[in-house]
């Protein structure tokens, strides 16, 4: 079986260069396919089986998943679900994202002063636990605490305070915002990095031409970090969509009030291990982490066939 | 400078500030108020501790709870033992497919790169299963396993670039003095990474530090908590007494706020050079 671009190097052995392989590699990739790919294949895997009153598991075939779809019983939660889920996703990617492309549109300025204190400070909150900042900010929304009922009477706003984390109506985007709060950052760096990118040349062609800053900005520079936009949507909708940390921190795993900040990772979660409404079954369980899966999954294929060639065709 | 231009470069401050107040002041008052008594809390929260105002009766609470060290030691040996064996055997397989020519060499860059986009916390049904087959449940090994199977994609990655920026002479003058392969990777090239191992160490740090899922599925046993879930499991149960909420709060955020003051650097320098290309 000894083919050319498997001979050693100079004069080594076969046998010793295998073993000079196996010594580099194996760790990473058995630790890495046994703890990482072998758990996501199997859990696919059992998505297709059902368990049985007696504990045993029968094939199913996908009809778990047809189950899942279709049966009111577990539809309408995982409908539910994947409503919040998209809701939250939107509320990401219309508020987190263009809060950080003008925050990094502002620290990539020329000649500004404090450029790494405003850097490292408004970052501070992503490096923060989510289990922390969701505490945080139930203490600072409570009733009890009045915090900010506080400050919007400061603002004459008084009559606008209302329970935002207890109301059906208001939760979901509530705990929405404050994710986008926490994690603000990481567009704003990513951003702020292709920003820094562009050669200084063009800014200056584009205001010898006359063009102020703020059309620099959007003009020449904005369509010159779609690349670093396209990524940064990327990783929102991943993350959002494997999200469980701030709802289970701040809701707890019944996402209440009502189930309406219940996400995809939240019903997984309940749908697995079981709750003061149901039993725990792996069977569902695995159906719902297969389908976070393929929609994750469907998003990463979207951005590199789609988005990313789309890019590189018009780059240049 | 100008009228207009200082017009436009104090609106620019003022915009960032007012953003940076936003970020901050969260965080702030939950650290100011820690050390506040209680009647303080509610009826001056805006203001800083005074001397009739301050307080440490929410500390005396937090860390009366004995398992509070418990929590820390967890954390520090789980987020040390992660970013070791990351650093190492990831650097060790970058180091093979960056250097070595061999059949699946191409194949397994790609199936490595497979966990830098896919949560393995979909596989979670599988992997607490294993772990129980495993008889791991309740361990820091299981966590350990775990983390550093999650870490390897994105380490494998980063150290993979940078090892291309090593000069190629170096590596051919050391194989002509007769320098075994392994050698060469352990003292010549693994010290020349000390940059990118520090990038990497920071990235594997933080999520691990912070993570509450795998936690709570295969380490929820008391002593075996990390310090994110016992925090999580303490304010649950100490959700009326501000007090020790407060500073359970705040026993959180400090010495992460203290890493990032010394790390930030070190972190915004690796976020800015390989993530985006």
């Amino acid at each position: 079986m000894a083919t050319g671009s498997d001979a050693g190097l100079m004069g080594m052995s076969r046998a010793s260069y295998l073993r000079l392989l196996g010594f580099f590699l194996a760790p990473a990739v058995i630790i890495y396919s046994v703890f990482s790919i072998y758990p996501l294949l199997a859990t696919i895997f059992s998505s297709l089986y059902l368990r049985q009153i007696d504990g045993t598991y029968v094939f199913n075939g996908l009809g778990n998943f047809v189950t899942l779809l279709t049966d009111t019983t577990w539809s309408v939660s995982f409908w539910n679900a994947m409503k919040n889920n998209f809701v939250f996703f939107l509320i990401h990617m219309g508020v987190q994202n263009p809060i950080g492309i003008a925050l990094a549109a502002l620290l990539s300025l020329p000649q500004l002063k404090f450029r790494a204190a405003y850097r490292t400070l408004i970052f501070m909150p992503t490096m923060l636990s989510v289990v922390i900042i969701g505490f945080t900010w139930q203490l600072i929304l409570s009733p009890l605490w009045g915090i900010s009922k506080m400050l919007l009477q400061a603002v004459g706003m008084g009559a606008f305070f209302a329970p935002l984390l207890g109301q059906e109506s208001t939760a979901l985007i509530t705990v929405s915002l404050i994710s986008v709060w926490q994690f603000v950052g990481i567009p704003m760096i990513l951003i702020y990095t292709a920003l820094l990118a562009i050669p200084d040349e063009l800014a200056d062609a584009a205001t010898v031409d006359g063009l102020t800053q703020f059309q620099t900005f959007f003009f020449v520079k904005l369509p010159l970090v779609i690349p670093a936009i396209g990524l940064v949507s990327v990783l929102t909708f991943v993350n959002n969509f494997n999200a469980f940390d701030l709802i289970y921190a701040m809701k707890g795993a019944l996402a209440g009030p009502n189930f309406s900040s219940d996400i995809m990772g939240t019903l997984f979660y309940r749908t697995f291990f079981g709750n003061q409404l149901q039993l725990g079954d792996a069977s569902m369980g695995s159906t719902i982490a297969t389908m976070m899966f393929l929609i994750i999954l469907l998003g990463v294929m979207v951005y590199l066939f789609v988005i990313q060639r789309r890019i590189q065709r018009y780059s240049f | 400078m100008n009228l207009r231009q200082q017009a436009s470069a104090f609106a620019v401050h003022a915009v960032l500030l007012a953003y940076t107040a936003l970020a901050l002041a969260p965080i702030i008052l939950v650290i100011m108020n820690s050390f506040k008594e209680r009647k303080a809390i509610f009826g001056a929260p805006l203001q800083l501790p005074s001397p009739s105002t301050f307080s440490l009766i929410g500390y005396d609470k937090v860390f009366g709870d004995s398992a509070i060290a418990s929590y820390y030691i967890n954390s520090i040996t789980v987020t040390g033992g992660t970013i070791f064996f990351t650093l190492l055997f990831g650097s060790m397989a970058a180091w093979a497919l960056a250097e070595y020519k061999f059949r699946f060499n191409t194949f397994l860059a790609i199936f490595l790169a497979i966990g830098i986009m896919v949560p393995i916390r979909l596989g979670s049904v599988a992997l607490i299963q294993l772990i129980a087959q495993l008889n791991l449940i309740n361990t820091l090994t299981a966590l350990i396993l775990v983390y550093v199977a999650q870490n390897i994609p994105l380490a494998v990655f980063i150290l993979s670039e940078f090892m291309g920026q090593i000069p190629k002479d170096l590596r051919e003058a050391a194989r002509c003095d007769g320098l075994s392969e392994y050698n060469i990777f352990f003292h010549i090239i693994l010290p020349l990474l000390r940059p990118a191992l520090a990038t990497v160490a920071v990235f594997t740090m933080i999520p691990v530090w912070n993570d509450l899922w795998f936690p709570l599925l295969l380490a929820p046993a008391r002593g075996k908590q990390t310090i994110t879930l016992g925090i999580q499991q303490f304010l649950g149960q100490y959700i009326t007494d501000w007090n020790s909420v407060l500073s359970a709060l705040a026993t959180a955020i400090i010495p992460v706020l203290i890493l990032y003051v010394i790390f930030s650097r070190q972190l915004i320098r690796g976020l800015t050079s390989g993530a985006v290309k």
